[in-house]
């Protein structure tokens, strides 16, 4: 066994990483603070090919492999994780598309997702519906050559600025995916803002009134929305969502180990100090565990084994709940300055608790995760004591 | 005569249910045991372990019904020259 980058995803590691000191880490705190991301920070993105991270080189996009994937998802999660993000959004659109969409829907919209001429957003909860999925309200009813879609969805990522929604909806009584315009009639998005964390994604509610789309807007199968479509995209989503904490808390750590040896009290640096030693050594551990466990999940899902799946749980599990706990301590090493817009720490503390909660709730994981272990182990029965 | 195939498949499907003698003929999807996770799982195992794609085309429920129903739907697409 080797645990090590090839030449190829260190050498896109290091760009990966120049982008985000030159074009993020700068800017983060006041996007962070306006609650919006620029427009022009978009088309940045979208000039470095980085939106067509997972898309194939024929259609247009990078076709990076997932450890360089991952390894993307850190470096801009480490810069802002709104930005990051957007690239979940938009990947896990993508990728429900490449997997499950139409020859037709492949070739129109894959080009235009990748050169970043189309942004997605992926429309899923509802105002009634977050973890159980099946349990969608929004409608969508077959009238001629056009579906009618009625509903809402909420916390819908970059919603503000998306061009194109994967939205999912009853259909015959079924959980079943469409692509959705922005532009259709009857669609109408309204901005969410005053969120904890992530306050520069640009969150929107979705509108369906009688909102038309062709009927060969339809992604997989009527009843499969839920099942293969969201489930495929979500995966992709726990994935990206997972090396983002990672790179949340990498944040954390170097902030960290800055403030530490610049600030003293009782005449020697914090870093001297035990007690934070102990807070920077759990930190670092954990941190090393976290990116263990997206480099395993990584590699099964580059060579498609079907434990990447749950690989994948387990690592965006771990890795959600690491770094909450990083991020309070990076906010309590540096002290009230933590606490203080003039130190980013604050933000990462409020970015990390949004992990826990998107891509399937901590809680979510942890019943998934338990139910696994019957498919994988066999528990062994103890022998009956003898008398 | 019980073939690789099935033999392949049912040692994946019985991890979704253990402590029940799964059969060659039995619905999967109609008997409970398996989660909301399954699906996508059994779609990565078959492309994994079998050597082609899923396509939204081949996902017919009567193709993943049972043990026997999927393996007439991998012979099928083994059978088939790869598209491009």
């Amino acid at each position: 066994m080797r645990i090590e980058l090839t030449t190829e995803q260190q050498e896109n590691q290091a760009a990966f990483r120049a982008f985000v000191n030159r074009e993020i880490v700068p800017y983060a705190d006041s996007w962070d603070r306006e609650e919006r991301t620029p427009p022009e920070v978009i088309s940045q993105l979208a000039r470095t090919g980085y939106l067509g991270a997972l898309i194939p080189v024929e259609s247009g996009g990078k076709g990076f492999d997932m450890i360089s994937y991952g390894l993307l998802n850190e470096e801009i999660g480490r810069g802002c994780s709104s930005l990051r993000n957007l690239l979940t959004v938009h990947c896990m659109v993508s990728q429900a598309i490449l997997k499950w969409g139409t020859k037709n829907q492949r070739n129109y919209w894959l080009p235009k997702l990748a050169a970043g001429e189309a942004i997605a957003a992926f429309g899923l909860t509802e105002p009634n519906v977050g973890s159980d999925a099946k349990s969608l309200e929004a409608t969508a009813n077959l009238s001629g050559d056009s579906y009618i879609l009625n509903g809402q969805k909420v916390w819908t990522t970059y919603g503000q600025v998306a061009n194109l929604f994967l939205v999912f909806a009853q259909c015959e009584g079924r959980p079943t995916a469409f692509l959705v315009e922005r532009d259709s009639p009857g669609f109408t998005v309204k901005p969410i803002t005053g969120m904890l964390g992530v306050r520069a994604s640009m969150l929107a509610e979705l509108f369906m009134n009688d909102c038309r789309i062709p009927k060969d807007n339809l992604v997989g199968r009527v009843g499969l929305g839920v099942s293969h479509v969201s489930s495929y995209a979500l995966d992709y989503g726990r994935y990206s969502v997972a090396w983002g904490c990672v790179g949340i808390g990498q944040a954390c750590l170097e902030a960290c180990l800055q403030y530490a040896s610049e600030r003293k009290q009782f005449g020697v640096y914090l870093n001297e100090h035990q007690l934070i030693q102990q807070m920077l050594t759990e930190m670092i551990t954990n941190l090393d565990a976290a990116r263990l466990l997206c480099f395993q999940a990584g590699y099964l899902k580059d060579i498609g084994d079907p434990r990447s799946i749950m690989e994948t749980t387990i690592a965006k599990y771990f890795a959600s709940t690491m770094v909450t706990k990083v991020a309070n301590d990076a906010v309590q090493i540096h002290g009230a300055n933590g606490c203080s817009s003039k130190y980013r720490v604050q933000r990462y503390l409020r970015d990390s608790k949004i992990m826990e909660i998107v891509e399937g709730s901590t809680q979510i994981q942890q019943m998934t995760i338990a139910r696994y272990a019957y498919q994988y182990f066999t528990p062994v029965r103890e022998p009956a004591p003898t008398r | 005569m019980t073939s690789d195939i099935e033999n392949t498949l049912r040692s994946f499907i019985s991890r979704f249910m253990r402590g029940h003698e799964l059969k060659d003929d039995e619905d999967i999807f109609a008997s409970g045991f398996v989660n909301s996770m399954f699906a996508m799982q059994l779609v990565q195992f078959i492309e994994h372990q079998f050597g082609f794609e899923i396509e939204t085309e081949d996902l017919e429920l009567d193709n993943f019904r049972s043990i026997e129903a999927m393996t007439r739907f991998i012979e099928q697409k083994k059978s088939l020259p790869v598209s491009t």
